[in-house]
């Protein structure tokens, strides 16, 4: 049986169908949560897509945070549960203090619509366990504001505790600099993805779900959303062994 | 119950890159005005509040900024008094 994994619709979501269908790709039952909805209908994992939950208003991210159904994802990682954010699902992650940092304004003032190479930096975790470390990954960027930012502390403190999943890159596999190109919004020491400290909730900016199948021009996304899928797989199988041994 | 009105005023924090800011101070030149530095741009919030007392008002709208209206690891905020109305007389419900 398919692994149900919950995709959360604000209303401004506009990646959630991209998402639903990379989902199945990678063998999955895509939930479809309302915003409304205060009950994630018992999913092994939550996707928050990419777009502009709410208008963005105030802050990408912020009035998302509020919302019922946040509530319950909140709870839901509070117990362990595997979220993962794109882009503005990341942005409301933030918000909410679900994963640490912000997300600023792109150091350009530009929206950047374009493809990016990003690498995953272990490979060790539910959301990069297809994925090898290092490995160049082409998929889009499509944000206004990415450009992601923590005080010096906290920077320190995710790269030795391994919270940064994925960096920008250059073609080469180099980590990108600030002001490098290859660094599509200024994201301090290139990082493009990060995870929270107990490891179950993480939010990256690129799009994988964009770059899930060749024909989209890259399918480099697919190890990323393959990645989830197998963890809410063995999440589900886990929780079930637990309610057969009450 | 009163009418309390309040701007809260959002700014980055210093050490906070702020690219409006730096675009504000690279069209100075533009304008032909010069020895204007330090520019950060923020965000201006008007509000009314029905309370009781100032007290009761002021802190509705300090949580309202601190919680929505700014991010704590990126802005700061200032919540400003900036005039009171009786609303008794002019109620009806």
């Amino acid at each position: 049986m398919p692994v149900r994994v919950g995709v959360v619709v604000f209303p401004g979501s506009n990646c959630d169908r991209d998402t639903v269908h990379a989902l199945e790709v990678a063998g999955a039952e895509p939930v479809v949560l309302w915003h409304e909805e205060a009950s994630l209908q018992g999913v092994a994992a939550v996707v928050l897509p990419g777009g502009f939950a709410y208008g963005d208003y105030v802050r990408a991210g912020v009035i998302a945070r509020f919302s019922p159904v946040m509530r319950a994802v909140t709870a839901f990682a509070g117990d362990g549960g595997l979220v993962l954010g794109i882009c503005n699902g990341f942005q409301v992650l933030a918000e909410a203090g679900l994963v640490p940092g912000a997300l600023l304004r792109n150091r350009s003032l530009r929206f950047v619509g374009r493809e990016v190479t990003i690498a995953a930096q272990r490979d060790d975790t539910p959301f990069t366990r297809g994925v090898a470390v290092g490995r160049p990954l082409r998929m889009p960027v499509a944000h206004g504001e990415g450009c992601y930012f923590a005080d010096d502390a906290t920077l320190d403190e995710l790269e030795r505790d391994g919270q940064v999943l994925f960096r920008y890159v250059d073609a080469a596999g180099a980590v990108a600099g600030p002001t490098d190109p290859a660094n599509p919004n200024g994201s301090l020491r290139a990082i493009a993805g990060v995870r929270n400290a107990a490891g179950n909730v993480a939010g990256l900016m690129p799009h994988p779900e964009r770059a899930a199948e060749a024909i989209l021009g890259s399918d480099d996304g697919m190890g990323i959303v393959r990645s989830l899928v197998d963890s809410a797989a063995i999440a589900a199988q886990g929780r079930a062994g637990l309610v057969a041994a009450r | 119950m009163s009418r309390f009105r309040f701007a809260i005023n959002v700014t980055p924090k210093a050490g906070i890159l702020d690219p409006q800011g730096r675009a504000v101070e690279g069209s100075l030149g533009h304008l032909g005005i010069s020895g204007v530095s330090d520019v950060r741009v923020g965000r201006r919030v008007e509000l009314a509040v029905e309370a009781i007392d100032a007290a009761g008002a002021f802190a509705i709208a300090d949580r309202l900024a601190s919680e929505l209206l700014s991010n704590p690891l990126i802005e700061a905020y200032a919540v400003e008094p900036i005039g009171t109305t009786s609303s008794i007389a002019s109620r009806v419900d």
